[in-house]
């Protein structure tokens, strides 16, 4: 597979491309939408979970109405998807569980309002791990999503359906969550641009809450432009229904990055458009726990970086390992408690047979929860529970502190930090899923910075064992994601990773 | 033993600690922007928040945290810079997110403490905290058939949540220490007091121990909803623990709750694993932080606490205390007495007016005292005024306040001036010949009628029996039609009968 | 210190989960194996360092942000039990419960 395809059907757009074409009334958002319906009807990848084509089209029509009389806005009449962890008015919510079969939200996400009122048409709801818990996509309640580069593979998670849309071109871009690496890990194995902005950039209000502390949305899509056009009209403060938003005007992250893409044309000076830009490789990234196929397209990524005028410095975060444990008591914590609301009393799934209150509450949530769910719930009950919270949450809330200077004490040595997403390529549907802490082991290069609450990124830098897509990890500091989707958006410029295509996707 | 006012009970000393929760008085709730109203219909009155349906998160309502500043301020509580909410998880159908979000380890209000009068002696109950939680939903048993309704319109509706110091040493003691919380909270108008509503619930922890031994171990009687209720139920409870103990049994520690038909205290069934709450900070609401300026800015803005007025009324005017209590029942008839002072500076005689006739009058009509109905206080400063200056006596004062100005203010809208109201008297007097007869010569005449119509009465008097006397004073009263001034008459019966 | 069988029942009781035997076998060396990984934060010394609960307060102190009194929020009923199991007279139905 070689080069990048030089068939320019419309799926082969992204973002920004279609909507230039829509601005241009080259194309109508509806003819745009029906051309990735029929795609999306077609696919055989289990990313989707819902779609509604009236709603879409109508959606779409609307979006036309909007070109029609002038409008001229960066994302209108451009389809995406939102992972369905996301609640919507007008398409089923289920966060990828039984517990959610059929349950519809009399409110759409902040995120999903945002993006509508720029005029973006949703195709409908993306498949992911329950309750946005997992890192393969295999503990959807549904059905696993299958990775397009090799559909014997998992796409990575819990944004699972979203990373195999967007890699195969059902859709030019897609939202996802990421509590612990669920936007940066797929987007990764499926080689696509996905970013993780600052904790609280984005509204959480009306996502299905896993982890309140950790939770963030961000969008994924084929390139740091498409990002930085999608997080523009997704960020901002919520005041009136998110607690920890933050008070933060929204930014534009896109106007740079085209400005960056004009004037590289010619000008000379732009060979090293990076020069005076600090990237700090952690050692902690780069050990034996890493595979060696990762390692080698990171490290050649870097080169790159090295190439365009950054310069590589090493930095210390000594407590990258304790960061699984760490995360992995706080996360469980946390969602033991956000699920206990799932009880069968006001929605939701009740069992048919049971004899008192009590009775109704065990059968219904033991159906309705998954095993991974169910494991997390046991974890976040037992550590909070009378005698272990000390040793538990506690200690852990305090190793996360530690976590988090560790990475302030690193940013006075450079402006980026960077490293592999993930240990491995994406691996074969069933082999980890006996193990639970195998899977939990294979976050380690992103949990660290979710605790933090940094912004983080993944960028395709290439190809490993099999041929399966490898990303690099691009990690800024608090309110830096301009900063990291510029240093992607060089890269990008300098690069095609982001441009090749599974076979077959097409 | 009905009321132990203090000491021991069969030689057992009472030990009583209360937990009360008051319902804020806030427009939405504490983390919604629903509606608090009482008695709408079922879960009308309930947001995505409330439901907590997937993907809702709270937000505080500022009124809330105004109102626990003002509690602090008045029980000279220590209100924390910064504070935090918890998310205690337990499993209850009217608890819809699974978890009640409160305040556990750092709560806003710190410490304080509620002083009043029992028997004349000044009690001190310490408070240990006072922190702000969400209410939760209704359970409705009745309506239906081995199911139950919930109904959260009352979830998330803003509670303070007053915990005291096991300082209360008799039931008469307890009840006094509510009765004064309900008069403070009402006084400041954080809680509108309503407990029949359940805005002023009160958990009440009773144990006894032979004086000098440890505390014994306590039972928890839950949502006591009124005052005589909450009497009999420390009363009943109090006599249940002595004759267990006195029986050799021991006393386990439980929650219970008063049946007012039996008048007795039962066990709950346990909420199970209640033991284990899992506490932990709420990862959807940063630290509360209260700025010294705020607590400045609320304190400038409180008024003057019943027990504080009263105390200044006993050095001002040198009332008594039960007096200066009775006039600061609360804050409007506290307003009407000094606004009626200032304007006749007789604060004796206005407090004998407003304990007296206004107070039956207002117990007769149930009107309260700032009601359009009742004369304001310049109608009874101008009345007292043509009292105290004799031109009428006090009973006919009574008469004029009563009667003619009721009708005065019915009929007249605008508002008088001290002036104007007495001259409206004025008039009246003249027009219904009301004025005291002060002319002792045109008196002696009328008395000396009386006494040759009543010789009967006048040997008997003269025999010794007083009470003679005041069928005569009754006598010469009706012949001036009430006018008389009856000291006066008095006075010169004595004489002329020597 | 390895959880037992008891350890699974109390804690599936709190989170009110019901769990086969075989799921109990299950869950409880998943969990054991977990609390291996876990075990590794022994090692670190946490003395005088405060919790972080927040991200953001990691850059400073962190206040809730404190909205007016004022409701605005319509009925919602209709719309918000329209998934829910059993609704009887704007009411949810849950079987009886005894206090």
């Amino acid at each position: 597979m070689n080069a990048m395809s030089t068939n320019l059907d419309l799926h082969d757009l992204g973002v920004f491309d279609l909507a230039a074409k829509l601005a241009a009334g080259q194309v109508s958002s509806v003819e745009v939408t029906q051309h990735f319906l029929n795609r999306v009807k077609s696919e055989q990848l289990g990313a989707f979970l819902a779609t509604d084509a009236d709603v879409s089209l109508a959606q779409a029509k609307a979006a036309d109405v909007r070109l029609a009389a002038g409008e001229r806005t960066p994302l209108l009449g451009v389809p995406l998807a939102h992972k369905d962890v996301f609640v919507t008015r007008d398409f089923a919510t289920t966060a990828g569980s039984n517990m959610l079969a059929n349950y519809r939200s009399p409110f759409d996400a902040t995120v999903v309002s945002k993006l509508a009122q720029a005029g973006m048409v949703s195709l409908g709801k993306l498949n992911c791990d329950e309750f946005a818990m997992g890192s393969g996509n295999e503990n959807s309640a549904y059905f696993p999503a299958k990775n397009p580069w090799d559909t014997s593979r998992i796409p990575g998670g819990s944004s699972g359906g979203s990373a195999a849309a967007v890699a195969a071109r059902l859709i030019p871009a897609a939202t996802g969550t990421d509590t612990g690496g669920s936007i940066r890990q797929p987007a990764s194995l499926t080689g696509i641009t996905g970013i993780k902005p600052t904790y609280g950039r984005c509204s959480r209000y009306g996502m299905v809450a896993f982890a309140s502390s950790l939770d963030q949305a961000g969008p994924m899509a084929r390139s740091a432009l498409d990002c930085a056009l999608l997080l523009s009209a997704m960020a901002g403060p919520d005041l009136d229904r998110d607690s920890t938003s933050l008070d933060m005007p929204a930014v534009d992250y896109a106007t740079d990055l085209i400005a960056a893409s004009l004037s590289r044309h010619g000008d000379s000076a732009q060979k090293h458009p990076l020069k005076g830009l600090k990237i700090g490789l952690p050692k902690q990234f780069f050990g034996a726990g890493c595979a060696p196929d990762v390692l080698l397209a990171v490290r050649s990524a870097l080169a790159e970086y090295e190439k365009l005028g950054a310069m590589l410095v090493e930095v210390d975060l000594p407590l990258t390992e304790l960061s699984i444990p760490v995360y992995y008591v706080i996360a469980p914590a946390e969602a033991s408690s956000n699920l206990s609301r799932f009880d069968g009393v006001r929605y939701g799934h009740r069992a048919a047979n049971y004899t008192d209150l009590t009775d109704m509450y065990k059968k219904s949530r033991s159906e309705g929860f998954g095993d991974e769910a169910t494991r997390r719930i046991m974890i976040g009950a037992y550590v909070l529970s009378h005698g272990y919270y000390d040793a538990y949450y506690l200690k852990a809330q305090k190793i996360r502190r530690l976590i988090a200077q560790d990475f302030q004490k690193a940013f006075t040595q450079c402006d980026i930090i960077a490293g592999p997403v993930s240990p491995t390529v994406a691996w074969k549907i069933g082999d980890k899923k006996a193990d639970p802490v195998a899977n939990y082991l294979a976050d380690i290069y992103t949990l660290s910075s979710s605790l933090a609450g940094l912004p983080g990124m993944s960028v395709p830098a290439g190809f490993g064992e099999g041929g399966m897509p490898v990303g690099l990890q691009l990690i800024g500091n608090y309110f830096k994601e301009a900063q990291l989707l510029g240093a992607a958006h060089q890269f990008q410029m300098a690069t095609d990773w982001h441009l090749r295509k599974p076979e077959g996707s097409v | 033993m009905s009321t132990t006012t203090s000491g021991l009970v069969q030689g057992y000393e009472v030990v009583i600690g209360f937990e009360t929760h008051t319902q804020l008085t806030t427009q939405s709730k504490l983390f919604s922007r629903a509606s608090t109203s009482f008695g709408a219909e079922p879960n009308t009155n309930a947001s995505a928040v409330d439901f907590a349906l997937p993907g809702a998160l709270p937000v505080m309502n500022k009124g809330a945290v105004q109102r626990a500043i003002e509690f602090g301020l008045a029980v000279n509580g220590h209100i924390a810079e910064s504070s935090v909410f918890a998310r205690k998880n337990y499993f209850y159908p009217d608890l819809p997110k699974g978890y009640q979000i409160s305040q556990f380890e750092i709560p806003v209000v710190q410490g304080g403490a509620v002083e009043f009068f029992l028997d004349g002696e000044k009690k001190t109950v310490r408070l240990v905290r006072a922190h702000l939680e969400e209410d939760a939903g209704k359970s409705l048993h009745e309506d239906f058939a081995d199911m139950t309704g919930i109904d959260l319109n009352r979830a998330g509706t803003p509670l303070l949540e007053i915990v005291t110091e096991p300082d209360m040493r008799s039931t008469a003691e307890a009840v006094a220490y509510a009765r004064e919380l309900h008069k403070i909270v009402t006084w400041i108008g954080i809680c509108d007091g309503n407990m029949q509503e359940g805005s002023f619930r009160c958990d009440a922890n009773v144990s006894v121990r032979k004086p000098g031994e440890p505390l014994g171990t306590r039972r928890e009687i839950k949502n006591l909803n009124s005052f005589k209720f909450m009497q009999q139920a420390m009363d009943y409870e109090v006599r249940w623990q002595i004759e267990q103990l006195e029986d050799g049994h021991t006393i386990q520690q439980a929650t219970v709750l008063f049946d007012p038909d039996t008048g007795e205290t039962r066990a709950m069934r346990s909420k199970e694993d209640a033991a284990d709450y899992r506490y932990f900070p709420d990862p959807d609401l940063p630290p509360l932080m209260i700025g010294r300026d705020w607590v400045e800015k609320v304190k400038l803005a409180m008024p003057k606490l019943p027990q504080k007025l009263a105390e200044s009324f006993v050095e001002k005017y040198g009332l008594s205390a039960y007096d200066a209590a009775q006039l600061t029942q609360n804050p409007e008839f506290a307003k009407y007495f000094q606004a009626l002072v200032d304007l006749t500076g007789e604060a004796k005689a206005c407090a004998n007016w407003m304990l007296g006739e206004l107070t039956a009058y207002l117990n007769r009509t149930g009107l309260p005292v700032d009601d359009i109905e009742i004369p304001g206080p310049v109608y009874m400063a101008a009345t007292i005024k043509r009292v105290l200056d004799g031109t009428v006596n006090a009973n006919v004062g009574k008469t004029i306040f009563f009667e003619f100005l009721v009708k005065v203010r019915k009929t007249r809208s605008e508002l008088f001036e001290l002036a104007q109201v007495v001259t409206e008297i004025d008039k009246f007097i003249e027009l219904h010949d009301l004025r005291q007869i002060n002319d002792s010569s045109e008196l002696e005449k009328i008395i000396d009628d009386v006494l040759a119509a009543n010789a009967k009465n006048v040997e008997e008097i003269r025999a010794g029996n007083t009470k003679a006397m005041n069928a005569l004073v009754g006598q010469a009263m009706k012949a001036t039609k009430g006018k008389a001034n009856p000291a006066q008459v008095n006075e010169l019966l004595k004489k002329k009968i020597g | 210190m390895a959880l037992t069988t008891q350890d699974i029942a109390r804690v599936a009781n709190l989170a009110r989960l019901e769990l086969r035997p075989d799921e109990t076998e299950r869950v409880l060396g998943q969990l054991n194996g977990f609390f291996k990984l876990v075990a590794q934060m022994e090692a670190v010394n946490t003395d005088g360092v405060e919790p972080l609960a927040h991200p953001a307060a990691i850059l400073g102190e962190v206040a809730l942000r404190l909205r007016d009194d004022t409701p605005n929020e319509p009925n919602q009923r209709d719309a918000s039990q329209r998934s829910a199991p059993a609704v009887e007279r704007g009411l949810f139905l849950v079987p009886k419960v005894i206090e």
